[in-house]
């Protein structure tokens, strides 16, 4: 399966990633109105950052996902195409998957009292993260 | 002390777009933009602004607006806001002051008063789609005759000097690894290798990373001998000694200690932290004969396998030295224009030194076609080549081929704010600031360079096809191809061209 995977050396810590992953999981997609009329969901992609080194962190989509192994309602599940995603209707906000999860990708989303992650953008070819990356540091390969 | 200098440029924020997504914060190295958290706004400091336009550029909603706003002062034809800020300046810091990149004053540039000729009716145009069209370039020093033996087969029995092959008369001037990142320079080699040209390491010295690029590469020698080694010599394709630069003829270079780091060092062979400093001359080139010397101690450094060249600045006695440089053994004569670019240079020398690339090189070519020495070397010019039609013009006057600097730094991404000379540019390319040199990604870098080589190659091709011409070598020196507008009879008979009508 294609996953997302980051150059750190051309990451530039400029943080778009996250500001169009939080667009594209807006109610209405527009930038500015996301921004500052909606509920603002949090970004699935993270970027962490120390001194000059920054990188660009979501959910690796494991094929031995400890998420949903550990998920204790069955909201965390891997769809057909292998990425895993969560059911905010069956999450339940246990943070179980926050506490087995080795890569820190997935956070709690205190409005909603649900467990937010990185889905790939469904219904997108590319995720906008990837997209809109104006340095070419993430790349979308199998 | 107050300052009486105001900044350039203002800022404007439209704070119905702002989403306060602080891409600009982030963005700025010199921290113009602050996010206020208790007030949710972002201030701007516009006394900062450089007006690289690096926050407008990525600005996800178009937010910002950076416009050129100097202090206005009463009208005064004399006493110009750019007299008075200096003043002030010097007044502040009792300082030379500092620039970058190339002379920005409005001296006349004859490429906009030259036309093009194109074929009509008496003779057929080429269409470059439809026909082959040949751009390649070879420099060296050509014979003065050919002998070849008749026969089965025609052999050519003279020895040709080395010669550099070009699939287009461009190539990247130089600039060294400590004026630019280290990601400019891979971007500006692996560019020259896709596009059949060559880049020039500039007086750095060539990183380890960037032998395998040898085969494009023209080593330079300069006063300041920096990173020079029998190896480097024999990594690159040719050697150019470099006398003199474009932006600041007559003056010598300086790397602060403070972007001499670990990898610079090493390959500038000197200590980390200590000012990389190029002395003004070559200490041990006072005349055309030392030249000579140096030319021929680098030719047996390298076993005359490789073409050796000589750069100077473009200045009032070019032709004279030309002809000694040809004497000397230069195999190809860089000459850069008045306005060659720099990453630093005093402003007083860059706004005011040297003359008109496209002056000295109509009289050089001039001078050596007179003393039936043109064969013997190649003459490449550089210094504000701006276009296809540059290059075109550049090579009807009599140039073998052109050197891009400035050109190419914007295919990179590059502003003109004229900063080079701070360390921070916002483009991750006059920098060594590790933050700022990862924002030129090199693949991005490489492919921007290739696109614009080969969009400038098309576009000469359909240039020469208008004229009637198929190949290249058939344009250089062709005179009568450029007609000029508004110029002075003196300027016609240096530029050795018409004027339009004639």
């Amino acid at each position: 399966m294609r996953r997302i995977y980051v150059k750190e050396d051309v990451c530039i810590g400029c943080r778009l990633c996250e500001i169009y992953c939080i667009v594209q999981h807006s109610k209405s997609k527009n930038i500015i109105k996301a921004f500052r009329d909606e509920p603002r969901p949090l970004p699935g992609v993270i970027v962490e950052e120390k001194g000059p080194i920054s990188f660009a962190l979501q959910c690796r989509h494991c094929d031995d996902a400890p998420c949903v192994e550990s998920c204790i309602t069955g909201a965390m599940q891997r769809m057909e195409d292998g990425r895993i995603i969560c059911d905010i209707d069956r999450c339940v906000g246990c943070w179980t998957c926050i506490m087995v999860c080795p890569y820190g990708a997935i956070r709690m989303d205190q409005n909603r009292k649900v467990a937010s992650k990185c889905d790939l953008c469904i219904g997108e070819d590319i995720p906008v993260c990837v997209k809109n990356c104006p340095n070419e540091a993430l790349m979308y390969e199998e | 002390m107050l300052t009486l200098c105001k900044g350039e440029f203002s800022v404007e924020r439209d704070d119905d777009r702002c989403i306060r997504c602080l891409v600009c914060v982030r963005q700025c190295p010199f921290d113009v933009h602050k996010y206020d958290e208790e007030e949710d706004r972002i201030y701007s400091d516009e006394s900062k602004c450089v007006g690289c336009q690096r926050c407008a550029t990525l600005c996800p909603t178009d937010a910002i607006t950076i416009r050129y706003e100097p202090m206005e002062m009463k009208e005064n034809a004399n006493w110009k806001t750019y007299h008075l800020t200096n003043i002030y300046k010097q007044a502040e810091t009792g300082g030379v002051l500092l620039t970058g990149m190339g002379n920005d004053k409005p001296y006349p540039i004859y490429w906009d008063h030259i036309l093009l000729n194109a074929s009509q009716v008496t003779n057929p145009s080429i269409d470059p789609l439809r026909e082959p069209m040949e751009l390649r370039t070879y420099l060296g020093r050509k014979p003065d005759l050919l002998d070849i033996e008749d026969g089965d087969e025609l052999i050519l029995k003279t020895e040709i000097s080395p010669q550099l092959k070009l699939e287009l008369p461009v190539m990247f001037s130089a600039m060294s690894y400590g004026a630019i990142s280290l990601n400019a320079v891979k971007s500006l080699a692996r560019a020259a290798a896709i596009a059949g040209t060559y880049y020039n390491t500039g007086e750095g010295g060539l990183h380890k990373d960037l032998y395998k690029y040898g085969k494009n590469t023209i080593v330079q020698c300069a006063s300041g001998r920096f990173g020079i080694s029998p190896d480097y010599l024999n990594a690159g394709s040719a050697i150019e000694i470099k006398i003199g630069q474009g932006a600041k003829p007559g003056i010598g270079g300086h790397l602060p200690g403070e972007k001499v780091l670990e990898e610079i060092s090493e390959t500038r062979m000197i200590a980390e932290g200590t000012d990389a400093l190029s002395p003004a001359p070559h200490h041990d080139i006072y005349s055309i004969e030392d030249l000579r010397q140096l030319i021929f101690a680098l030719k047996e450094t390298t076993a005359y396998e490789k073409p050796v060249g000589v750069k100077i600045a473009a200045v009032h006695n070019s032709a004279a030295i030309s002809s000694g440089m040809v004497r000397a053994g230069a195999d190809f004569i860089v000459l850069d224009g008045l306005r060659g670019g720099t990453g630093a240079a005093p402003l007083v020398t860059r706004d005011n030194v040297g003359i008109p690339i496209e002056l000295a090189l109509a009289s050089v070519d001039q001078r050596l076609r007179e003393e039936g020495i043109r064969n013997k070397t190649s003459l490449i010019v550089a210094g504000g080549i701006r276009s296809s039609s540059d290059v075109i013009k550049a090579i009807a006057l009599g140039a073998d081929a052109v050197y891009i600097g400035t050109a190419a730094l914007v295919a990179l991404g590059c502003h003109l704010c004229q900063k080079c000379y701070t360390g921070k540019c916002a483009w991750g390319i006059a920098t060594q600031d590790p933050y700022l040199t990862k924002r030129l990604n090199p693949e991005i870098g490489t492919r921007r360079l290739v696109n614009l080589l080969k969009a400038w190659s098309n576009e000469m091709k359909e240039l020469i096809g208008g004229m009637g011409i198929n190949a290249i070598e058939s344009l250089r020196g062709n005179r009568l191809q450029l007609r000029g507008v508004g110029l002075t009879d003196t300027e016609y008979r240096i530029l050795g061209i018409l004027p339009a009508g004639e």
